[in-house]
């Protein structure tokens, strides 16, 4: 159990390079002068130089790239010219709050994806299966921004049962249940989608699994149907939901710009699509990095759930 | 191609999918022809109009733009450029699932890794990093989408690829001389061709979706030009005082991907053989039943299955897999059945507890009864309890038939609890117990092993002591050696005498081999096409065959210690079952067939237990 | 000059290295092996699950490259693998007929590519090739432009058989051909097999797990056991006299009738682990007359007898 953590997060280590290569060489696709590009409005000459000197922007690109890289390690993410404070502050602050709605969504569309997957595969063509598919079709197809607007004109404006947006009221707010309160549309939104692809999948997982012997076995050994599919069934299926999971929790992490951006939420998302109008890089190649080498330890964490899950993965 | 467009309009809402999203490409295709406002004219004084104001059929926007004239020409760019991205993102991904996919070992494994690189982002922070440094932009958002997709094709495509190159006519292609390029070409391709369809298909709405989410970010197409998620972006502002020019827009994304969405998944239904041929149904808990005609009544056996039929319904097929067949042990008998595939032998032991797939299979009539009881039809509790508890089975191939994530210490347990409320230790007790009787070496610690980490002779053995577990009266063995080594056979057969010996069991053995059949039973069955066509002591049939199937069945069968020799055939090919012949069916095969063979009801008829369905049996009994 | 002979041929699996210290020793799917095949003979080579019978046989048509050893086909080495150089002189015939027909094409398709690829042939050609070959497998030409899922394994199985006679082998391997096929069917398919070898002068090759199978159609066996050749010897003899503990265990496991039932082994015995083979003679473990010599030492193939070769420190007598 250990060693296969400790196996799993060294062969991270080559992920999380190959992240920053990826973001690097992304990055140097930027047409033109990168410290102009870079600073943007901000292109003074004096700044330009500082730049330059900075982050080496005038060494060949392998030398670029490990002075990035140092920096990085260091904590040093760059400094935001539009925001005029560190990088790194930023993105902390920023992160937080996205960890909120989208952890909130991830436990959300986990939870009742799996649900209504295994309602709907239990009772295969019943009533159940024929709602839950709708549902889920809908789900599916709806833009998340689109759905979130409407659940504001509904909710917000039209019977005023929740705030319109923001994560705190501005004045008198700030306890836990004003957050709830603020929560709740943007972590519904923003589920939809992934509740729908997750019910899917284990609607079909489990389609799959009931056909196989075992499930056979056992029925003819007289288990109740109901831990028949609940217990036999179920964790079967999980092998194969659990990586969905894992691919879903990226999902929500990118379905959260657009909610941050409709709820005004003050996340990472919003961050990087301000920074971008601003054109200012390296709080976007800072909060892109940041954010997927989060998501790479998360998936590990999914790897030993896998492993605690499935004896045949040797560890 | 026909066939698939049937099969994909058989499926109503596919068919409702491919009308709606039609009819817009066919409107936004005509877009020139329609008598539009320019999209792009402002007229500040007529902004915000409401929908159905004149002039403006949908309203206007908050520049006093044309809404209807935006909405057909946004939809037509996000609809090019959602496609545009699809298939480039299917053509690039495809190509390198195919590639790794193919040549394996090492190329797999570095591009599989830089796939790998590629999905550790959450889909969006790579494209937003692409427009970032690309700058934002209708063709930049395009690239970062495809690009953002490719990894799911590589990854999905190679998955399938390497499923075919393992198999073997990949190799019969290398033998017949052909080279790596024309493998991928005429032999993957064809095959992976589908699966590329489907794919596409199912995330082409999505790619819509997020060219549209890139847009209404203000990060795709740039004013004036408009699409679908631009629009809807440049509403957000007005959602609340002016909704209309929100929902206009969104509401068309919505109906644009929830078309493609039933389209698609009429497509991969279409295309998927499984899905095709029906096979991702759950089968019930229990058999359906459609009892048609009388009850048999009851007789004094043990088990006796009486007059059997079940029929799988297949679409408008109807196999009629047990045709009318009867069978009975007493406590202590071991009763053979024996027939090739086809022959109705798996279906007939499996209708015994209700345990054959349905759909499609039902019972159609007949009974089944244990100690006098029917359990055909007999409510779900009832037969439940006596599952394992009183009538056990034994399957055939032990990997498939354990769980494979329970130790086999807790499938043992389960089964007793099932029935019996013991505590964990006494259950335990138990497991090992069994084990034991089954004669497993070290059963204290084996008991905490999971399946894969056991033979297929000590699976088997693990099967065996489940089917033992609540102590039944009968076993239905499912040719439970027929996936194992002749020595590991050796030994399970010995072990399943025994049993029967110690504890006065009764087993019905299924199985396709009479050398099984002669040391194991006292009875045998034959059957063939759903039917018994003889039934009598084991040592008489297979001494003195009276069925010809039976006798020239014994004569292709070669016996060690024949030495090196022409085999007896039987010419031809089993019926098939939704298109028996009357009469025998048996009769196209056989050189004694007259005119009467193949009309009318053929009975089993003979002295008691020992029995044969023909006109012209090989002797009288 | 043999029809096939192979020398020394062995193959090893290389294992994953681990993230710290040594690669571990690769598995022996098969041991270095040499026998011959002489022309227009059967030889049957029997041997149970995870033997190496089929891993021997994809190194033998050149879909498996051996780590050691030599093949020669009528006296001429074939060198690294290569299925195109192989295929003129060897073919194979799958156990699974329906997996080894690509579900795509249609029969003719399948049919011409050995035609085009190995040798050449015109349009005109090939068709009459086609059509001399599937008169002599019993097939009716209708079925040429139908496609695989159309047929019974029984017939699947000669089509084929077919597509290995178009490319004109001298040798085919037979690889548990008739496994998957019904009794009734699997005898048509041996007689077929018996007769096609007259006609064509073939070689045969022919893998099995099935005792009775291969005694009736081979001249003489090669029992395998866990990766090695632990006898040779005529069909007619070796299973009713064995010299090889091993041979001697299967003969009396494989069901017979008028047999009564007893377990040669009773005990729940475990089979050798590939990953971590036992040193010695691998089947010691399940021999009666193990000594600590076969324990440690592996025995080498002996002639005994006149025409039968065992690896045995203590062969059965007769």
């Amino acid at each position: 159990m250990g060693g296969y953590i400790l196996k799993r997060l060294i062969s991270a280590v080559p992920v999380l390079f190959g992240i920053t290569i990826i973001v690097f060489l992304i990055m140097s696709l930027i047409p033109g002068d990168p410290a102009t590009a870079i600073l943007g409005s901000y292109a003074t000459p004096e700044n330009v130089e500082k730049l330059n000197r900075d982050l080496g922007l005038d060494k060949p690109m392998v030398q670029r790239y490990f002075i990035w890289l140092g920096n990085m390690l260091t904590g040093d993410f760059g400094r935001s010219f539009s925001l005029n404070r560190p990088v790194i502050d930023e993105v902390l602050e920023r992160f937080n709050a996205t960890m909120i709605l989208s952890g909130t969504s991830f436990v959300l569309c986990s939870i009742f994806g799996i649900l209504a997957g295994v309602i709907s595969a239990a009772r295969q063509y019943g009533f159940a299966d024929k709602a839950i598919t709708f549902v889920v079709l809908i789900g599916i197809s709806v833009p998340s921004f689109f759905l979130g607007m409407m659940m504001i004109l509904l909710f917000a404006v039209h019977l005023r049962w929740l705030p319109v947006s923001g994560m705190y009221a501005i004045y008198g707010g700030g306890d836990l249940s004003d957050l709830i309160r603020h929560l709740i549309m943007p972590a519904l939104a923003l589920a939809a989608v992934a509740t729908g692809v997750v019910a899917r999948l284990s609607r079909s997982a489990m389609l799959e699994v009931l056909r196989q012997d075992f499930v056979r076995t056992a029925r003819a050994n007289g288990v109740p149907e109901r831990r028949v599919i609940m217990g036999h069934a179920l964790r079967v299926a999980m092998v194969s939901i659990l990586p969905v999971l894992g691919i879903q929790a990226g999902f929500v992490l990118s379905g959260a710009v657009y909610i941050e951006i409709v709820f005004q939420w003050p996340g990472v998302g919003r961050m990087l699509v301000d920074a971008i109008l601003a054109r200012d890089l390296l709080v976007v190649q800072g909060g892109v990095v940041f954010v997927a080498a989060c998501y790479v330890l998360f998936n590990i964490a999914v790897d030993v759930a896998q492993m605690l899950l499935d004896p045949r993965i040797k560890t | 191609m026909s066939a698939f467009l049937t099969l994909l309009f058989r499926n109503r809402l596919a068919a409702l999918g491919a009308v709606v999203i039609m009819a817009i490409l066919i409107l936004v295709l005509n877009i020139p022809l329609l008598p539009l406002h320019d999209p792009d004219v402002t007229a500040t004084a007529d902004r915000f109009m409401r929908p159905f104001a004149e002039g403006h059929l949908l309203g206007t926007d908050h520049l006093g733009r044309d809404l209807l004239s935006r909405l057909l020409h946004g939809t037509r760019l996000s609809l090019a450029v959602g496609i545009a991205a699809a298939l480039i993102a299917a053509a690039i991904g495809s190509a390198i699932g195919i590639f790794a996919g193919y040549f394996g070992g090492r190329t797999d494994n570095i591009v599989m890794r830089g796939v790998d690189m590629l999905m550790a982002f959450p889909y969006i922070l790579l494209a937003l990093a692409i427009v970032a440094a690309l700058g934002p932009g209708l063709m930049n958002a395009l690239i970062a989408v495809a690009a953002v997709n490719v990894p799911f094709f590589a990854r999905n495509i190679r998955g399938i690829t390497v499923g075919l190159a393992g198999r073997e006519f990949v190799d019969a292609a290398r033998l017949a001389g052909m080279g790596h390029t024309r493998i991928v070409l005429t032999e993957l391709l064809p095959n992976v061709l589908p699966v590329i369809v489907i794919a596409m298909s199912t995330t082409v709405g999505w790619m819509i979706l997020e060219t549209a989410g890139l847009s209404f970010l203000g990060l795709g197409s740039q004013p004036p030009q408009a699409d679908l998620g631009s629009m809807l972006g440049e509403a957000r502002s007005a959602m609340i005082s002016h909704p209309h020019t929100s929902i206009v827009p969104g509401l068309m994304i919505f109906l644009i991907v929830v078309s493609i969405n039933l389209l698609g998944d009429g497509v991969r239904d279409a295309l998927d053989p499984r899905l095709r041929s029906g096979a991702l149904s759950r089968p019930r808990a229990t058999t359906l039943v459609k009892r048609h005609g009388d009850v048999p009544p009851t007789t004094d056996d043990l088990l006796a299955i009486q007059d059997l039929h079940t029929e799988f319904h297949v679409g408008k097929r109807n196999l009629r897999a047990v045709d009318g067949v009867s069978l009975a042990v007493k406590p202590g008998e071991c009763l053979g059945v024996i027939g090739e595939s086809g022959s109705g032998k798996s279906v007939t032991a499996l209708s015994v507890m209700g345990l054959v797939a349905s759909p499609p299979g039902v019972i159609t009539g007949g009974a089944v009864r244990f100690q006098g009881e029917d359990l055909i039809g007999a409510p779900y509790e009832s037969l439940r309890q006596k599952r394992g508890d009183r009538v056990a089975y034994i399957f055939q191939d032990p990997l498939s038939t354990l769980h494979p994530l329970y130790r086999v210490g807790q499938q043992l347990a389960e089964a007793i609890r099932s029935h019996d409320s013991l505590s964990k230790a006494e259950t335990r007790a138990r497991a090992i117990e069994l084990l034991n009787d089954v004669r497993i070496p070290n059963a204290k610690s084996r008991v905490d092993d999971y399946p894969h980490e056991m033979s297929g002779g000590m699976r088997q053995r693990v099967g065996i002591a489940m089917a033992l577990a609540n102590e039944p009266d009968v076993i239905i063995a499912d040719e439970p050696t027929t996936a194992l080594d002749v020595t590991v056979q050796a030994q399970i057969l010995s072990l399943l005498d025994d049993l029967r010996r110690e504890r006065g069991l009764a087993i019905i053995f299924i199985t396709h081999d009479f050398g099984v059949v002669a040391q194991l039973c006292d009875r045998v069955a034959v059957m063939y096409a759903g039917r018994i066509v003889e039934e009598g002591p084991t040592q008489a049939v297979l001494d003195a065959p009276a069925h010809p199937y039976t006798k020239r069945l014994i004569a292709c069968v070669p016996e060690l210690g024949g030495g090196r020799r022409e085999l007896a055939a039987i010419p031809g090919l089993p019926p098939v079952l939704d298109d028996l012949p009357s009469g025998c069916a048996f009769a196209p095969r056989c050189n004694k067939a007259a005119k009467s063979c193949r009309q009318g009801e053929i009975p089993l008829q003979g002295p008691a237990l020992r029995t044969v369905r023909c006109l012209f049996p090989e002797r009288t009994l | 000059m043999p029809a096939l002979k192979i020398e020394h041929l062995a193959k090893t699996y290389p294992r994953k290295r681990p993230l710290f210290g040594a690669a571990p020793p690769g598995v022996r799917a098969v041991r270095p092996m040499s026998f011959q095949v002489e022309t227009g003979e059967t030889l049957g080579v029997v041997g149970e699950s995870g033997c190496g019978k089929s891993t021997l046989a994809r190194m033998l048509v050149g879909l498996l490259e051996p780590t050691e050893g030599t093949i020669e086909i009528e006296g001429k080495a074939l060198g690294t693998a290569d299925p195109s150089e192989f295929g003129k002189l060897i073919q194979y015939v799958f156990q699974d007929p329906q997996s080894s027909l690509n579900p795509r094409k249609t029969i003719r398709q399948v049919m011409e590519a050995p035609l085009k690829r190995l040798h050449g042939m015109a349009k005109p050609a090939r068709n009459r090739r086609i059509a001399e070959i599937f008169a002599s497998v019993k097939l009716r030409e209708e079925f040429l432009d139908r496609y695989p899922h159309e047929f019974s394994g029984g017939q699947a199985q000669r089509i084929g058989i077919a597509r290995a006679l178009a490319a004109s082998p001298r040798i085919i391997i037979l690889d548990e051909p008739v496994s998957a096929l019904d009794v009734s069917v699997q005898a048509q398919v041996l007689n077929l097999l018996a007769d096609l070898k007259t006609r064509f002068g073939l070689t045969y090759l022919f893998i099995t797990h099935d005792l009775a199978v291969v005694e009736a159609v081979s001249e003489r066996i090669v029992v395998l056991y866990f990766g090695a050749v632990v006898e040779i010897g005529r069909a007619d003899r070796i299973f009713a006299n064995p010299r090889h503990p091993y041979t001697g265990l299967l003969a009396e496991s494989a069901p017979v009738v008028g047999r009564s039932l007893a377990a040669p082994e009773q005990k729940g015995i475990e089979l050798p682990d590939p990953l971590n083979p036992p040193p010695g003679c691998a089947f010691a473990g399940r021999c009666p007359r193990a000594t600590d010599l076969c324990r440690t030492r592996e025995p080498e193939l002996k002639q005994m007898g006149e025409d039968q070769l065992a690896a045995c420190h203590y062969p059965l007598e007769n």
